[in-house]
């Protein structure tokens, strides 16, 4: 049983009588050294872990390029129908890379957001809001399905059944004046007010608490000028 | 200091006894052959000590009433060990090329590499196997009360086992990259971004970017080969230092005997 009574040892080396001491010596040659040695050890896995996470971890900050993408002259649309039209998110990987966009032209009497320079044509991503397959748009019925689970959007890419949390992706769009062709830009995310966010994932819900506990990502790419 | 008992020797390994005019005490010296090996074995031993560790984790006591559910853990470790060594030499055909060039190298396995077939087939099939085991030792350990004092670390780890294990399972879903690889890792991921706050920047982490893009295929396949298995070969490690280390559990109907559970020493106990 140790002596609760013993004397504290003095925290300077001095009093310690210990050789080579001088006046006011608090750290020992054994302390040094345990703080040196592992401090080493530290700094040389920190020079290999840091640079590898920060490697691994860099995409998540990389902001998206995005070019306009011609998809087709004005009279190419109409305010009734949707037109399937193919185009390429991430260059130089193939089919993968690829998505599909559906696009009408705007109708006043139903698009009832604001109108702005990015929306005389209406662009929706192919994208379900439920977790990510891949809707089809049935002209019958005037309803975007999703053959995974399910959800079933209206006309105007609102949800109008099923598991999916917000209506669908859209695209900016913009018509060319020095080539007359129809452009698609960046794509963004929609609320049930169809208030531009953002691009968010799917199956994330931007009304009310969602938009705070699904912040915007830094690797989506920015929104056009306005 | 307690000692290890000495393993009881089966009976065709023990010494006969010399019959009566063979032995003229003279020192009785082994084949060549025979004398070689016993050299090696030695030599290796001096040197490293190992027998005294392999006698640790092979002759240990075991409960009564231990049965074949028991086996399950090593069925488990054996099904981990099948996707090891299938898994390295797929390595070696497979190309995680995002382009089509990871479809067409797996079509290649299938289609042109002698008993590629079959290679793939036991990764594939197997890695469901793993999981059936895993779940199955899992409740093997769950319903025999095996996870309690003093065997709860050896549990936790078993479940962070069990979640790399799923995590293999997703990362090595999309390595054949056909339709149903990209299409079940969209979902996926995008089940991933369902977390609040830290979801959707995991699924940028998982998919190196914004959307499905050039590395994804080959993140996941870094994640899948190297990432998560060294983990998993270090956390098995552990949890069979534990097994072995505490014992196994008796089943939970087995009651001390007072004739057979006495606190003698093991080697006195009758055989």
């Amino acid at each position: 049983m140790p002596d609760r009574h013993r004397q504290k040892k003095s925290k300077y080396t001095l009093d310690r009588q210990m050789p080579g001491a001088f006046e006011g010596e608090t750290v020992t040659r054994r302390t040094m050294m345990n703080i040196v040695a592992n401090g080493a050890g530290a700094v040389a896995a920190a020079a290999f872990t840091l640079p590898a996470l920060g490697f691994a971890l860099a995409p998540i900050f990389k902001r998206q390029v995005w070019t306009w993408q011609p998809v087709g002259h004005p009279a190419d649309f109409t305010d009734s129908y949707y037109v399937t039209k193919v185009i390429n998110i991430t260059p130089g990987i193939g089919e993968a890379g690829n998505t599909i966009a559906y696009v009408r032209k705007r109708d006043p009497a139903i698009d009832l957001e604001p109108e702005d320079q990015y929306n005389h044509f209406v662009a929706l991503s192919d994208r379900c809001m439920h977790l990510g397959c891949p809707v089809r748009y049935v002209q019958a019925a005037q309803r975007f399905i999703c053959p995974c689970h399910g959800g079933v959007y209206d006309f105007r890419g609102m949800v109008a059944g099923g598991p999916p949390v917000r209506p669908l992706d859209r695209f900016y769009t913009r018509l060319n004046d020095s080539t007359g062709l129809v452009e698609l830009g960046p794509r963004y995310s929609v609320n049930n007010e169809l208030q531009r966010f953002s691009p968010r994932f799917p199956g994330e819900p931007i009304d009310g608490i969602g938009q705070f506990l699904y912040p915007a990502q830094f690797d989506t790419a920015n929104p056009p000028p306005h | 200091m307690p000692r290890i008992p000495q393993p009881p020797l089966p009976k065709a390994l023990q010494p006969k006894p010399k019959k009566p005019a063979e032995d003229n005490g003279q020192v009785q010296t082994y084949p060549a052959p025979l004398d070689a090996g016993i050299s090696v074995v030695d030599w290796l031993d001096e040197r490293t000590a190992l027998s005294p560790g392999l006698r640790w984790l092979l002759w240990r006591k075991v409960p009564r009433g231990v049965n074949w559910a028991y086996t399950l853990g090593s069925a488990t470790l054996f099904a981990f060990l099948n996707q090891a060594v299938t898994g390295v030499f797929l390595a070696m055909y497979y190309r995680p090329d995002v382009a089509g060039g990871a479809y067409e190298s797996v079509r290649n396995i299938n289609d042109n590499v002698f008993l590629g077939q079959v290679v793939h087939a036991m990764h594939k099939w197997g890695a469901s196997v793993m999981i059936i085991l895993i779940f199955l030792h899992m409740g093997r350990v769950f319903f025999y009360g095996a996870y309690k004092y003093p065997r709860e670390l050896t549990w936790v780890i078993g479940v962070v086992l069990l979640i790399l294990t799923l995590a293999m399972g997703f990362t090595g879903y999309l390595l054949p990259f056909d339709q149903r690889s990209y299409w079940a890792t969209v979902v996926g991921v995008n089940i991933n971004a369902g977390g609040p706050f830290i979801g959707p920047f995991l699924s940028d982490f998982l998919l190196g970017g914004a959307d499905f893009g050039a590395t994804t295929l080959s993140r996941f396949y870094a994640i899948h080969m190297l990432l998560i298995p060294g983990a998993m070969a270090a956390l098995i490690g552990a949890h069979l230092y534990l097994v072995t280390k505490l014992g196994i559990s008796a089943p939970p109907w087995i009651k001390p005997d007072p004739q057979h559970d006495g606190d003698h020493a093991p080697d006195e106990a009758e055989v």
